[in-house]
């Protein structure tokens, strides 16, 4: 078991034939995933990377069954993107692209509520199930097979963190990238929870920055659960000053519950096992579980 | 991307805002001109001469070394030669400005709005920006305009208006009518309210916005509401398309560092510690920060070299870092993903060889994708630099050479 992505998932990729998504499918299908095709409007009927090119989603989903998507698409039409995959009927869309507006994705955001599906990102680095698919841009062989779930708003930290599980000696179940922007498809609090309801899951490791409520939120969940399955947790940010953008475009001090330190301490009030150091993720997994 | 308070009023007046009128100067003749035009425009001697720079806290802030406050009352023209004299080219210090403060290059001689009529003046507060859990904007105001925002909503948060703005419709004419009518406002200074939330709205949204803040707005004696300050931050996302709005990005108003990184592609935020740090990805750039300071050190910046590190970016990292005097010591951290770390060993090793002499010692982690050929490179370049593979073991590192 897995979430969100596993070996029968038919993936396409939105964007398929530019350099990005070349690069990173080929990667994928590499990898092992099930990638039935790529969208890329004007040169449907082409073939790229041995797989059909689709005008549309709808088309992809049609002929070729996708239902699940990632997106290479340039900022300004990624929004566009998202919607079109989710009118096709894609029940998991994983958007990689960096520096959408955040005025697109409040109407793709918006757009997308109450259908089917589920959006990962903008600005992430996708969802690996190791051994079964991977839907994003992430080494694969970080990722060793486990029982430890990942939710991260940050692509390197993801990797630490499941470098630090593996050498810890155990391995991962569903690493989920929810992304660095301010506004994003799949909120910490959501991501926990498919992991939390996942069987093959046993525990979670739990990353998050400065900036927005997010964890805050997923803590509060996850006190809500009676803490069923053990959960680590870092925040990166404890020394980023007030007011400026720390790379992504999520990552900025506002308010006092922004920083680092408020989000530590309801994380730790909730019962998650909180680290202050990013490289004790790993040791801090083992005293979780024993 | 902040731009100015002149600016800004420029914007939201293309928008049908009303703004308190100004003419922005860069010398104190050019401040006596403009002076001139507004006294006749408003038939008053009043008007008041406001410095411009990216920080709020102007009017209690003051000229490092003086008394001279950064926004100040004239009645003359001499008035406002001496007062823009004393303001222009000088460095003020604000609340938000730290110590450092930042240089006065123009003056914005504005209209007073505050003139005697049949009712009393009255400051409201209003702004617009994005509420990152309801993935909407949102409009607050209130009734305590000219205070700190925050404060307000520590001591008495009853007193902020929120109106949540549905992203399917867009403003709705009630909710403007809600706002005006929370606080208080009645007769023709109602209707002036809800026109003036509406247009600025739409200010909001034609301009890919990401905050404005209007504070104080003011209702005059005459039942008019203008915009007496304006605060406007473009999302940095959105400026390919608003491509007006991107040329009016003032430099001198940025760390010169982080606009040299940034021509570089280079993500730098300048920061006041003691170890320079060259990262990939944002997330980790925050994370070794984190770990230089549990490990006795304190960051100097925030640096990610992106997904593309090579050789020209490591040089271009290394050279920014070593620019700032207060750095004793060099960490990289590398965790390769499409990233290589041997493309990034070559970059350092390239990077000694072309800068000279590194005079401050370098520790270098490289993991993930090629990490073992990376190390090898480093090793064998004959460089001073120590090495380690786990990010505890470079966290050891760095303290130790730190000693």
């Amino acid at each position: 078991m897995s979430v969100l992505v596993n070996k029968d998932s038919k993936v396409i990729v939105q964007g398929f034939t530019g350099s990005e998504g070349t690069f990173h499918a080929s990667q994928m299908i590499e990898y092992g995933t099930n990638v039935v095709g790529g969208v890329t409007p004007g040169k449907g009927g082409q073939t790229h990377l041995d797989r059909p090119v689709f005008n549309t989603v709808e088309e992809a989903v049609e002929k070729a069954g996708a239902d699940v998507s990632i997106i290479f698409v340039p900022p300004g039409f990624a929004a566009d993107a998202i919607m079109e995959a989710a009118d096709a009927g894609i029940k998991v869309i994983v958007c990689i692209t960096e520096g959408i507006p955040t005025k697109d994705m409040i109407t793709a955001k918006t757009y997308i509520q109450g259908k089917d599906c589920t959006l990962i990102g903008p600005n992430c680095p996708g969802v690996i199930t190791p051994g079964e698919a991977k839907v994003g841009i992430m080494p694969g062989f970080i990722f060793k097979k486990g029982k430890i779930g990942i939710v991260s708003k940050s692509g390197t930290l993801t990797y630490e963190a499941a470098d630090q599980i593996v050498k810890a000696g155990y391995g991962i179940s569903t690493a989920i990238g929810i992304g660095g922007d301010p506004i994003i498809g799949t909120p910490t609090k959501n991501a926990v929870e498919l992991l939390m309801n996942d069987p093959e899951t046993e525990a979670i490791v739990m990353i998050g920055e400065i900036g927005g409520n997010y964890e805050a939120v997923a803590s509060e969940y996850i006190k809500s659960t009676g803490n069923k399955k053990p959960v680590v947790g870092f925040i990166a940010g404890q020394t980023a000053p007030k007011g400026k953008r720390m790379g992504h475009a999520g990552a900025i001090i506002g308010g006092a519950d922004d920083t680092a330190e408020a989000k530590m301490k309801i994380m730790a009030e909730c019962g998650i096992h909180v680290v202050q150091s990013p490289a004790e993720i790993g040791d801090m997994m083992v005293k979780a579980l024993s | 991307m902040n731009i100015h308070e002149y600016q800004g009023k420029e914007i939201l007046a293309k928008y049908g805002v009303r703004i308190q009128r100004g003419i922005v100067a860069d010398s104190p003749d050019r401040a006596v001109s403009a002076y001139k035009e507004i006294a006749k425009m408003t038939n008053s001697k009043f008007a008041v001469v406001k410095s411009q720079i990216h920080a709020g806290g102007r009017g209690k802030g003051k000229i490092v070394g003086t008394e001279q406050r950064g926004v100040q009352l004239a009645k003359s023209p001499e008035d406002v030669k001496e007062i823009s004299t004393n303001l222009l080219h000088n460095t003020l210090v604000t609340h938000q400005t730290g110590p450092e403060g930042k240089v006065v290059n123009k003056v914005l001689i504005a209209e007073d709005a505050y003139y005697p009529g049949d009712s009393e003046p009255k400051e409201y507060y209003m702004s617009i920006l994005l509420d990152r859990a309801k993935a909407c904007n949102v409009i607050m105001a209130s009734t305590e305009g000219g205070m700190d925002i925050e404060e307000v909503a520590e001591n008495s948060p009853e007193k902020i208006i929120k109106e949540w703005i549905d992203p399917r419709v867009g403003l709705q004419g009630f909710q403007a009518r809600k706002v005006a009518n929370k606080l208080g406002l009645t007769g023709a200074a109602n209707k002036e309210m809800v026109k003036f939330i509406y247009a600025l709205y739409q200010a909001y949204e034609g301009t890919d916005s990401s905050m404005f803040e209007i504070n104080p707005v003011l209702k005059t004696s005459d039942d008019k509401i203008l915009a007496v300050d304006a605060k406007v931050n473009i999302d940095d996302n959105a400026l390919y398309r608003q491509k007006d709005i991107a040329e009016l990005r003032d430099k001198s108003e940025e760390d010169p560092m982080e606009v040299e990184a940034s021509e570089s592609d280079l993500n730098y935020v300048k920061l006041d510690g003691n170890v320079g740090c060259m990262v990939n990805g944002a997330g980790l750039a925050m994370a070794t920060m984190d770990i230089i300071k549990l490990y006795g050190g304190e960051p100097a910046n925030f640096l990610d070299v992106g997904g593309g590190a090579n050789a020209q970016t490591v040089e271009a990292g290394f050279r920014i870092i070593l620019k700032d005097p207060n750095v004793k010591a060099i960490f990289v951290n590398i965790f390769g993903g499409i990233v290589r770390c041997d493309r990034v060993a070559n970059g350092i090793v390239e990077a000694y060889k072309s800068i000279g002499e590194i005079p401050v010692p370098i520790v270098v982690r490289l993991q993930g994708t090629n990490a073992e050929e990376g190390a090898k490179i480093i090793n064998e370049s004959g460089l001073k630099v120590s090495s380690a593979v786990k990010l505890k073991e470079a966290a050891e590192l760095v303290q130790s050479v730190l000693k």
